[in-house]
C-alpha cells in the first residue's frame, strides 16, 4: 500500500515552499538577502520551485562588504547570470569611503557598518517590506526562539520579548508602514539537512566548502585564508599551504577554515556524521561573548 | 559522467538512508523544576548531537552561572536568551533539533511557568504528539492536568507522561503505578488516543536513552526508542480533499496555476472539482512542481494546479471534491485561546486569519470560560490572556471551514488585532450540532447561511407556561417495536388530556405516512427520521405543550441528537423494555415474522441492533407491567 508520507526533506522542502509563496502572496515588495552561502543556495533553489514556471517574484539582494572571497563574488555573478535573477548588490559607500576593515576598526564595528548598517540602509532604500533570510533555528542558541516571521520595527529592531505567537502554518503578516518582517524559511532546517538536500537535488555550491589546498595563517587558533593581497601579514607570517574548506563563508579575514580532506558533498556529509564541531566556531565574530548574536540581531544584523 | 565506484555507492546508500528518515515534532511541558530542560539536555547530549564546542560553552556557563558543582548541568545546553538565563525562567518556545538514524526530531520546549497556556498552545499546534513531565516525588499537579487538557485541545493524539527524578524515590514501582492509575483517569476525559507512561531519572540518564538497570520491573522502552518507533503518520486526514489556494501563477499567457499546499486528502489528476466559494465544477489538467508534474498530490505537499477550460480562481479560494464538502458559513463555534494583555472585546472587530483567507471577524458571543484548572466551565464577559473560552465567531463572508478534531488544517485560525497588528488568539473550530452531522442529506452548503436567529424576540417560554399551567416536556419512548411505547403513550395521552394539560402524541408510524414518507429504513435514514420527529416534538415543546414521543430510536447517537435538539432540561427519556419474545408475541401485523423470513428487512430485534439506553430516566419492564402501572410511573415522574 502507498503510505502518502513524505520523508523530513520533503517535508522540509513544502514547508519552505509554503512560507515563501505566503510571503509572494501577502506582502507588496519583498526581498532575499541572498550571501552566496550554502543556506543561501539552498534558499534559492526552494524559491525557484515555489513559483516555477514563473521567475522570482522578487529580486535578490547582496551586501557586499567588499571583504568576500573572491570565489563567492564570481559564483553569485555567474549564478545571477544563468538563472536570470534580479540581483542587487548593496554596499555602505561611507563605510568603503572611509576605508572601514576588519582590521583598524575590529571584527565588531567593522560587521556593524558594513554589513548591519548596509542592510538597513539597502531596505529604508528600497522600500523593502518582507526579507527572506537564510538563517536556521538550530545555527546558535539564542536563534531557537525566533519566529519564522520575526517583526521588526520601523528601525529594524527585533524585541525578544514583543514577538509574535506564531501558530500552525498561519502567518501573521500585518504590518504598519516603515516596519517589516524578517523571513526565515529555512527555520527548520538543521546543517544536515542543508547538505544532504545540496546533495539530493545537485545544487551547485561555492566551491570553498570543499576541500583544497589554500593559502593559510593561523591567528587565534583560526585559519585565515590570504585570499588577495590586503590581508595584513603580521611579523614573520607567511602563508603555508593547507588542505581545508570552509564550514560557512563570510569575509574571508573574519571566516576561519577547517583542515579537512573531504572534497565532495557526500564527503562533507560523512565527516559532518563523524565530527562534532559546531559549525559556527569557524565564525570569529562569535567569539566574544555567549549571546552576542542576541545582541547582534536586537542591532538588526541576522 | 563515470559510474560511481564501489565506495561512492556505498556512500549513496548510507545518504538515502539519511534522506528517507521520517519527522516527528513533539512538544514537551512540566512546570517548572521537573527537570525538562534536563532531559532534553540528556537527549541532545546521549544521542551524540551536542557538538563538542557547545558542550564546552554550557561547561564555562555552568561555572559562571553556579548552577551545579561538578557534573555539566544539561539545562544549560537548551536554555536559550540571555536575558531569560539570567532570570532562571524559559520564557518563549524553544525549538531543538536532534536526529538518530532513525528518525528527525523538532523539539517544541514550552516553558512550564504561568505564560504557559499561550506557549504550549503555540508549541503544540504544529507537534504530533506531547512530552508531560511529572516530578516523581510531587505527583499529578493541577499544573500536570492543563498540559495534558491544552495538548488535547490543540488535536495532539499521543501523550507521553514522563515520571521523572524516579532516582530520589528509590526507583520505587508503587508511586510510579499510582501517578500512572491516577492519570490515566483523568485522561480518559480527554480525547487523546494514546497515553503512555515512562519512569525515569533524566538527572542520570535512565530510561531516557538507554534504559534502566535501576528500573527492572519496567518493561518499556526507554523514551528515544518510543519516540523513534510510535507511529503518527495514522493521524493525517487521507479523506478530505481541501486545497487552499495560496496564489495564481501566470509567466505567460498559456499558463495558469494555482499554487498551495495540499491541507488533506488527495489530489489526482483528473479529479472533479469544485471550488469555494463559488462552487463552480472544474477538472484537474495538470498538477506541477518544478521536478515535473505528478499524478497526484496529497498533504503537505505543495504543488500548482491547473485546471480544465477557463476558471476565474484566486487566492483564498479552495478546491474540494463536488462529493465531498466542508461547511460554507458565515458563523461558527469555536473554542479561542486568548493571547494578548489586552482582553478579548466581544463585538469588536479582529482580522481572521484561516488557511489562505484573511476577513474581517467578530467574537459575537461567548459561550463560556474554560477553568483550565478544574476542566470546568464558568460564566464569563471576556477572555484575559492565557485565557481559554467557547466562542461564537461571525465573518461578512463565508468562509469554507472543517471541524478542528477532523482536519486541523481546515479548522484552525489565528485573530489578529487591527490596530496592533498583533496575534492576539489562536481558534479551533468546533463540530456544527451533531444533529446536522447525522442527517441522511447532504446538508446544502449554504444552509443557514442567510438565516439568523434572533433571541429575546417572541412570547417568552414562561409566560407560555403560566398562561398553560404546565411545564413543557418531552417523554421520549424509545424500545424495540411492540414493546409498548405507542399502548402506553396514548393512555399518558387520554390521563393527562383529563386533567387539563396540553398534550399530544408523535408516532413514528404516523410521521412515516407524512413528512417522513420519503425515509425508508437504513440507519441514515432512521437517523434523519429521528432528527425530525425529534426538532416537530421540539416546536410543540416551545408551543408549551407535553409531547409524548413514541420512537423505537435503537441507537444511542440518535437518541443524543433528539435530547440536543428538544434541549436536555425538558427532555425525559423512558426505555420500554420487553424481551424480544414478548414483542414478537404480541406483533398482530407479522412484522417480526416477515422479517425472519427476509421479506423485509432492517427490523430492529431481528436484523437491525438496538442498544439499550445506558442511563433512562426511566425504565418500564413491561412484560410485567400492566399499562396502567406504567401510565403512573410516568405521571410520578414528569408531574
Ligand atoms: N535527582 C534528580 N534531579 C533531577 C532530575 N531531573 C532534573 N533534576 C534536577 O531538577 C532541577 C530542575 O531541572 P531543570 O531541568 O532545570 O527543570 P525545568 O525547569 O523543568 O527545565 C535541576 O536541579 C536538575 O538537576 C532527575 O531525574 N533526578
Amino acid at each position: 500500500m502507498k503510505r502518502y508520507v513524505l520523508n523530513h526533506l520533503q517535508q522540509l522542502e513544502a514547508e519552505s515552499i509554503l512560507i515563501m509563496r505566503e510571503v509572494a502572496a501577502s506582502f507588496a515588495k519583498p526581498v532575499m538577502l541572498y550571501s552566496i552561502g550554502k543556506d543561501s543556495s539552498v534558499m534559492l533553489h526552494l524559491a525557484r520551485k515555489a513559483f516555477h514556471p514563473a521567475r522570482l517574484p522578487f529580486p535578490l539582494l547582496h551586501i557586499d562588504t567588499g571583504w568576500k572571497f573572491r570565489e563567492m563574488i564570481e559564483f553569485r555573478n555567474r549564478t545571477a547570470k544563468e538563472l536570470d535573477l534580479d540581483l542587487i548588490v548593496w554596499t555602505n559607500h561611507e563605510g568603503k569611503r572611509d576605508n572601514v576593515n576588519p582590521f583598524d576598526q575590529g571584527s565588531q564595528r567593522y560587521t556593524h557598518i558594513m554589513k548591519t548598517v548596509a542592510l538597513k540602509q539597502a531596505l529604508d532604500h528600497h522600500g523593502f517590506d518582507a526579507a527572506f533570510g537564510g538563517a536556521r533555528r538550530d545555527e546558535e542558541r539564542s536563534r531557537a526562539k525566533e519566529r519564522v516571521f520575526s517583526f521588526r520595527d520601523r528601525f529594524h529592531q527585533w524585541d525578544p520579548k514583543n514577538q509574535r505567537p506564531e501558530l500552525w502554518n498561519l502567518y501573521n503578516s500585518r504590518i504598519s508602514k516603515g516596519e517589516s518582517i524578517r523571513v526565515f524559511p529555512l527555520s527548520n532546517w538543521t546543517e544536515l539537512d542543508v547538505w544532504l538536500y545540496i546533495h539530493h537535488e545537485r545544487i551547485p555550491i561555492v566551491p570553498l566548502y570543499l576541500a583544497a589546498d589554500r593559502p593559510v595563517v593561523e591567528r587565534d587558533g583560526a585559519l585565515i585564508m590570504a585570499d588577495d593581497e590586503r590581508l595584513p601579514l603580521h611579523e614573520g607570517e607567511v602563508p603555508e599551504i593547507r588542505h581545508v574548506r570552509f564550514r560557512t563563508l563570510g569575509c574571508y579575514p573574519l571566516t576561519g577554515a577547517m583542515e579537512s580532506d573531504a572534497g565532495s558533498v557526500p564527503e562533507i556529509i560523512e565527516e559532518m556524521l563523524t565530527t562534532r564541531v559546531s559549525e559556527r566556531q569557524g565564525r570569529v565574530i562569535d567569539y566574544d561573548e555567549a549571546g552576542s548574536m542576541e545582541q547582534k540581531k536586537k542591532e538588526g544584523y541576522f | 559522467m563515470t559510474a560511481p565506484s564501489g565506495e561512492a555507492r556505498g556512500v549513496e546508500q548510507y545518504l538515502e538512508r539519511y534522506e528517507s528518515r521520517d519527522l516527528l515534532r513533539f512538544l514537551t511541558c512540566g512546570s517548572v523544576d521537573d527537570g525538562k530542560s534536563t532531559l532534553i539536555g540528556r537527549l541532545l547530549h546521549d544521542s551524540q548531537m551536542v557538538y563538542d564546542d557547545l558542550l564546552a560553552a554550557a561547561r564555562r556557563d555552568t561555572i559562571r552561572h553556579g548552577t551545579t558543582e561538578d557534573e555539566i548541568d544539561f539545562a544549560l545546553l537548551v536554555d536559550g536568551l540571555e536575558a531569560e538565563r539570567e532570570q532562571g525562567i524559559t520564557i518563549d518556545v524553544a525549538y531543538r533539533y536532534f536526529s538518530t538514524p532513525k528518525r528527525i526530531f523538532i523539539i517544541a520546549d514550552t516553558p512550564g511557568h504561568e505564560q504557559y497556556t499561550r506557549n504550549m498552545a503555540t508549541g503544540a499546534s504544529n507537534s504530533d504528539l506531547a512530552i508531560i513531565l511529572v516530578d516523581a516525588r510531587k505527583g499529578l499537579l493541577d499544573q500536570t492536568r492543563r498540559h495534558a487538557f491544552i495538548a488535547s485541545l490543540l488535536g495532539i493524539r499521543h501523550l507521553v507522561v514522563a515520571v521523572n527524578k524516579m532516582d530520589l524515590l528509590g526507583y520505587a514501582e508503587e508511586r510510579f503505578e499510582e501517578i500512572r492509575s491516577r492519570f490515566a483517569d483523568f485522561a480518559a476525559k480527554l480525547q487523546v488516543t494514546d497515553v503512555d507512561f515512562i519512569p525515569m531519572s533524566a538527572l542520570r540518564g535512565e530510561n531516557v536513552v538507554r534504559s534502566g538497570e535501576s528500573m527492572p520491573w519496567y518493561q518499556g522502552p526507554p523514551l528515544l526508542s518510543f519516540l523513534e518507533t510510535v507511529h503518527i503518520a495514522g493521524d493525517r486526514n487521507l479523506i478530505d480533499l481541501r486545497f487552499p489556494v495560496q496564489m495564481v501563477l501566470r509567466p505567460d499567457l498559456d499558463y495558469r496555476g494555482y499554487a498551495g499546499s495540499v491541507a488533506s486528502g488527495i489530489l489526482r489528476t483528473g479529479d472533479e472539482v469544485m471550488v469555494l466559494p463559488s462552487m463552480r465544477t472544474s477538472r484537474i489538467r495538470r498538477i506541477t512542481t518544478f521536478d515535473g508534474d505528478v499524478g497526484e498530490a496529497f498533504s503537505p505537499m505543495a504543488v500548482t494546479v491547473m485546471l480544465e477550460g477557463e476558471s476565474d480562481v484566486s487566492r483564498g479560494d479552495m478546491l474540494v471534491h463536488p462529493n465531498n464538502v466542508p461547511q460554507l458559513t458565515r458563523e461558527f463555534e469555536a473554542m479561542l485561546v486568548w493571547m494578548a494583555e489586552e482582553p478579548l472585546a466581544i463585538g469588536r472587530e479582529y482580522l481572521l486569519k484561516q488557511t489562505t483567507v484573511q476577513v474581517p471577524a467578530i467574537v459575537s458571543d461567548l459561550r463560556y470560560r474554560m477553568n483550565v484548572g478544574t476542566i470546568s466551565r464558568e460564566q464569563a464577559d471576556s477572555l484575559a490572556l492565557n485565557e481559554i473560552g467557547r466562542v461564537r465567531v461571525e465573518t461578512p463572508r463565508a468562509l469554507a471551514i472543517d471541524p478542528y478534531a477532523r482536519n486541523k488544517a481546515t479548522g484552525a485560525f489565528i485573530l489578529i488585532d487591527r490596530l496592533s497588528n498583533v496575534t492576539v488568539a489562536a481558534g479551533m473550530i468546533l463540530d456544527r450540532e451533531p444533529a446536522e452531522s447525522l442527517s441522511a442529506r447532504p446538508i446544502a452548503i449554504d444552509a443557514g447561511s442567510n438565516v439568523r436567529t434572533s433571541p429575546g424576540r417572541g412570547i417568552a417560554p414562561a409566560e407560555r407556561s403560566t398562561k398553560l399551567g404546565q411545564q413543557p416536556v418531552v417523554v421520549w419512548l424509545t424500545g424495540l417495536p411492540r414493546s409498548g411505547k405507542s399502548s402506553i403513550a396514548y393512555a399518558l395521552e387520554g390521563e393527562l388530556f383529563k386533567r387539563g394539560k396540553l398534550v399530544a402524541v408523535l408516532d413514528g408510524e404516523s410521521l412515516r405516512l407524512g413528512i417522513s414518507r420519503d425515509l425508508g429504513f437504513s440507519p441514515r435514514d432512521r437517523a434523519e427520521h429521528v432528527r425530525r420527529a425529534a426538532e416537530i416534538a421540539k416546536m410543540m415543546a416551545d408551543l408549551g405543550s407535553i409531547v409524548l414521543a413514541a420512537f423505537v430510536s435503537p441507537t444511542e447517537a440518535e437518541r443524543r441528537v433528539a435530547r440536543e435538539i428538544i434541549g436536555a432540561g425538558r427532555f425525559v427519556e423512558v426505555y420500554c423494555n420487553a424481551p424480544l419474545e414478548v414483542c414478537e408475541q404480541r406483533d398482530q401485523a407479522n412484522l417480526f415474522a416477515r422479517a425472519r423470513q427476509g421479506e423485509i428487512h432492517n427490523v430492529t430485534g431481528i436484523d437491525a441492533p438496538y442498544e439499550p439506553p445506558l442511563a433512562p430516566d426511566l425504565e418500564i419492564r413491561t412484560a410485567e407491567r400492566s399499562v396502567e402501572e406504567a401510565v403512573t410511573e410516568v405521571l410520578r415522574l414528569i408531574l
